[in-house]
């Protein structure tokens, strides 16, 4: 190490590994300069492009609404309407018509699919108290066989009027979302499966039943604060 | 990889520009002929489009990885040169990676985490070694587009077969009838080491067909 030293081989060593440590230091430097800049350029862009995927996929799972507007579920179980999400508490999306009506809510579900958790968003009509829209945000399923839970015509049509209709004392769902097989649908709130994509068709069914069992009651009985946003909030004509 | 066929219209052992872009497309295709890269090339070649995604992106690392290799090669010294290699490649597909969130959501999820594993693609990292770091740049840019040319066009080949048999689609759009009874294996890993066979049967053929005559 000692560059005063007499060996010629010793300043040789020295000298060399000199040169690859400017060698690694310096393309690293570049590197992670490079990097992030285009993060930097490209972090805008990535964050809208994923806010507008989630707001489009609002719209496609609340059909007939105009103006959507994000209530974060507190932990004292009351929805309060928030500009962003804090990251720890669920929030859902209340969907108005064009005169400010409350039509339906949508709300955001995960749980472990095939190959790793499913994120997902569906959409609850307050009216029909059904669920009429379903949207996958997020999923690692095997392409081809797990991801026709986004594609397959006939699964996706499980969601256009699957029954979540509240007991009579209206605090929990009268009967719960179900997966059941392909082919072995027979009542308004069974999901059915899709033949090829049996594990991640149930992880759906699951995942709805789940969430939906607790949220639309929680939703169905606070009808009145998403409706006091509108009032307060959009004109009416 | 050490004995090249020379151009008879060229100097005898400095091949031209040309014969390095066409050798990646057709002689040498990383795919059919090298057997280089496979891990994508099984696994996001269900569909054409994602087959044409994949192959881009990786188009697009090996070409600017050849390009900071050859420029930088006198600079690195021998003894960390794959460290380095690896460091540069994987700076590109930290960018590759941004750049597909930036142009499609959709498209970010249907490559997953392939993207993140363009970077021990054995493709890129041997073109880095045993072309850029001992060529011009002029020659490693031209290497690296008949490479990468290549191994779109050959992702390619497989990811229509694929999607074809599999889903009766190409691009997303029905080409078979209704009625056509889906292959399903096509869709699953089984089926990218068929198609992947086929292909090179196909190719073989044609070289021993050419040594021949």
């Amino acid at each position: 190490m000692n560059a005063n030293h007499p060996v010629s081989s010793q300043t040789n060593t020295s000298e060399e590994s000199k040169k690859m440590l400017i060698a690694m230091v310096s393309i690293g430097i570049f590197c992670a300069l490079l990097i992030v800049l285009v993060y930097e350029g490209s972090k805008e862009r990535i964050d809208r492009l994923r806010t507008e995927a989630l707001e489009k996929a609002v719209f496609k799972v609340l059909p007939g609404i105009s103006n959507t507007r994000m209530f974060l579920l507190g932990a004292d179980g009351n929805f309060t309407p928030v500009e962003a999400p804090d990251g720890k508490n669920p929030v859902v999306y209340a969907g108005y018509d064009d005169a400010g009506e409350l039509l339906g809510v949508a709300i955001e579900a995960s749980g472990q699919g095939y190959a790793d958790v499913i994120r997902i968003l569906y959409g609850y009509d307050l009216h029909s108290q059904t669920l009429v829209g379903f949207y996958v945000l997020e999923s690692k399923e095997t392409p081809g066989l797990g991801d026709k839970i986004e594609k397959d015509e006939n699964f996706l049509a499980n969601f256009k009027a699957l029954s979540v209709k509240l007991g009579p004392e209206s605090t929990r769902v009268q009967n719960r979302v179900i997966p059941v097989k392909q082919g072995g649908k027979s009542n308004p709130w069974e999901v059915e499966g899709i033949t090829g994509a049996t594990i991640s068709s149930r992880a759906i069914g699951n995942i709805i039943g789940e969430s939906s069992s607790v949220m639309v009651p929680l939703i169905y009985n606070q009808t009145e604060r998403f409706k006091e946003y509108a009032q307060n909030n959009f004109s009416k004509q | 990889m050490s004995t090249r066929i020379t151009n008879n219209t060229d100097k005898k052992s400095e091949p031209s520009s040309t014969d390095e872009f066409i050798k990646g497309l057709w002689r040498e295709n990383p795919v059919f002929v090298q057997v280089l890269g496979m891990c994508p090339v099984l696994a996001v070649s269900n569909t054409a489009q994602n087959a044409l995604a994949m192959g881009l992106a990786t188009a697009f690392v090996l070409l600017m990885s050849n390009i900071l290799v050859a420029s930088l090669r006198n600079f690195i010294p021998k003894q960390v040169r794959i460290a380095s290699f690896i460091l540069i490649i994987a700076t590109f597909v930290t960018i590759v990676d941004y750049a597909i969130q930036a142009i499609s959501v959709d498209l970010h999820k249907n490559l997953g985490a392939f993207i993140s594993l363009i970077v021990v693609n054995c493709l890129i990292l041997s073109r880095a070694e045993a072309f850029a770091s001992k060529n011009t740049l002029g020659k490693s840019i031209m290497d690296a587009l008949g490479m990468g040319v290549g191994f779109v066009f050959a992702l390619f080949c497989l990811g229509a077969v694929r999607e074809l048999l599999g889903n009766g689609s190409l691009f997303d759009v029905a080409i078979f009838p209704e009625s056509f009874q889906e292959w399903i294996i096509m869709i699953l890993p089984a089926g990218g080491f068929f198609t992947l066979a086929l292909w090179l049967v196909v190719f073989n053929y044609f070289k021993v067909k050419k040594a021949k005559g």
